[in-house]
């Protein structure tokens, strides 16, 4: 039950209701669509990039509570940061949600940190990993719908 | 009813008091007796069939002969030679829609198939479409989850080759009347497939009242083995259908010049087949004939009802198919939670339940939900399991608000 209660603490559940950064971001110079077929989650993930910072980053979508909560999280995590820090912190974040980052690694997480709990329930790592993968895909600008299969 | 109680203790698996299972829609729970089948013929019995001429074979032969007159019984077919053993619902319908096509599917015909269908009666059928230029046709189904049968007469057409349609919803629980439909498709001169999956493990099927050229379904789905299901064909047009797979046991002679194809049922039965699934299939059968297929309907009704009356007082809960008479199947949202989400809570307290698009994506557009919690009932369910689905609802509601 305490799982529980840490996969679905307050946060996650605020950022679920209310997502932050939600909605079309006009003038978005990368967007990319994920798909999550197991579930259904879906979600859109727009950012203006430049020179190298993500000046802005928006996420449209619908889906379970982790996947929204998750890319929320991440959009506020990643306003302002390189391009090169995203995909620093992307690496931390999947091993944090697999259960295998060091302590060091969730320090730098600061709030995504909040993720961890998803570790306990191996299932739910694609909807925690989804808008990730998406915003990866937005930065390489792949042609393919992002998908964590 | 009093024999229904006591059927939880037949299966192993629903030993642990801890599990509510409540999926038997993706794939039922074994009774003990199958297991004991099945390990039995590994232990004492095992032998390749229709090809020893020692004892051991004969007697495997004879058995996995005798699965075939059980199953034959079981849907009230005509004769044996129906009934060709495949390894699911799958993989009977890919048989026909690349077998029967050949020799009656052109360009410019069309097949119909309804919005409610699982994929497995969907993709084989577009995949034949674009392979022959035929027209994919979908009837469209109503708000309640019922089949828009208006709509089905006027799109049947001289056209129509094939009519592919499911039994049972596995998502909706609508039962078709499958029987009433076959006769509009014969009228248009149109062959008819059944989707069975779901008819099966819920109701006593009779293939000749149906009167439908094929009926497939999976043992898995109705408490059997994994790895083996049925197609039913009526004799006419397997006799005319080209093999789907090739190779051993399916022959009749070989010769690098030519070969020639067995009978029926082998023409359609290539390789060694799975064997002890087809034992497995025969025990499976004689269980639930021993309780009744009546007698499984009326509990199941008597569950669904109560399920039903109990999910309707949840607040910010929507069943998604609400047809008079369904099956044991109830699909839903929550305003609150995702089903993914309702799924990891209900798990959490030891309920088993599906969350996903359940191999109908076309049907979650339609209901435009990204996915739905299901509920399937079978045989070993009770209401205590219910009751427990109600108590893990309230955690989710309690997490969610």
């Amino acid at each position: 039950m305490t799982e529980l209660r840490e996969l679905y603490q307050e946060l996650i559940i605020d950022h679920a209701r209310e997502p932050r950064n939600f909605g079309v971001l006009a003038n978005a110079s990368h967007q990319h669509d994920g798909f999550n077929p197991l579930c259904g989650d879906k979600l859109t993930v727009y950012l203006i990039e430049q020179d190298g910072t993500i000046a802005d980053i928006h996420f449209e979508g619908s889906g379970c509570a982790i996947s929204m909560a998750s890319a929320s999280l991440m959009t506020q995590a990643l306003k302002g940061k390189t391009v090169a820090a995203a995909e620093q912190l992307f690496t931390l974040f999947q091993q944090l949600v697999t259960g295998k980052a060091s302590s060091l690694a969730v320090d730098q997480l600061g709030k995504l940190k909040v993720l961890a709990g998803v570790a306990e329930f191996p299932v739910r790592v694609k909807c925690a990993t989804l808008s990730w993968h998406t915003l990866k895909a937005a930065i390489a600008q792949t042609n393919t719908v992002a998908s964590t299969e | 009813m009093s024999m229904m109680t006591t059927v939880k203790q037949d299966f192993p698996v629903l030993k642990n008091k801890e599990l509510v299972y409540l999926d038997t829609g993706a794939t039922a729970q074994r009774p003990q007796v199958m297991i004991d089948t099945v390990d039995r013929f590994y232990c004492e019995e095992n032998a390749s069939v229709h090809r020893g001429i020692y004892t051991l074979s004969e007697n495997a032969t004879n058995a996995y002969e005798r699965a075939r007159d059980c199953v034959r019984d079981f849907i009230h077919a005509t004769e044996s030679a129906e009934i060709i053993f495949t390894r699911g619902t799958t993989e009977s319908i890919n048989l026909v829609a690349a077998s029967l096509a050949q020799i009656h599917i052109q360009a410019g015909d069309e097949i119909m198939i309804s919005a409610m269908e699982h994929h497995a009666n969907i993709v084989p059928w577009q995949v034949c479409c674009e392979k022959y230029g035929a027209i994919l046709k979908v009837v469209p189904i109503h708000e309640d989850g019922s089949l828009d049968e208006q709509a089905f007469a006027e799109i049947l057409s001289a056209r129509t080759k094939l009519v592919a349609l499911t039994h049972v919803s596995n998502v909706l629980g609508t039962i078709n009347p499958v029987k009433k439909l076959t006769t509009m498709a014969h009228a248009q001169g149109a062959l008819v497939l059944i989707d069975g999956a779901q008819g099966v493990p819920h109701m006593s099927v009779d293939v000749q009242d149906i009167d439908c050229d094929f009926y497939a379904f999976s043992a898995h789905k109705m408490y059997g083995p994994t790895g083996v299901g049925v197609l039913y064909g009526k004799r006419e047009w397997l006799e005319k259908m080209p093999p789907y797979q090739t190779g051993g046991a399916m022959i009749a002679q070989v010769t690098f010049e030519k070969t020639t194809y067995a009978d029926l049922p082998q023409r359609f039965e290539a390789g060694t087949p799975n064997i002890a699934g087809v034992i497995g299939l025969e025990a499976t059968i004689r269980y639930l004939n021993n309780i009744g297929m009546a007698k499984i309907s009326a509990h199941e009704k008597i569950l669904t009802d109560y399920a039903t009356q109990a999910l309707l007082s949840i607040k910010g809960l929507r069943i998604i198919g609400t047809t008079e008479n369904k099956a044991s199947v109830i699909s839903f949202v929550m305003a609150q939670a995702h089903p993914h989400d309702i799924g990891t809570i209900l798990n959490s307290e030891g309920i088993a339940i599906r969350a996903g698009h359940h191999c109908a994506m076309p049907l979650m557009d339609i209901y435009q939900v990204p996915a739905t919690a299901r509920v399937s009932l079978g045989i070993y369910n009770t209401q205590q399991d219910i009751d427990r689905l109600l108590q893990g609802l309230d955690k989710v509601l309690a997490i969610f608000g």
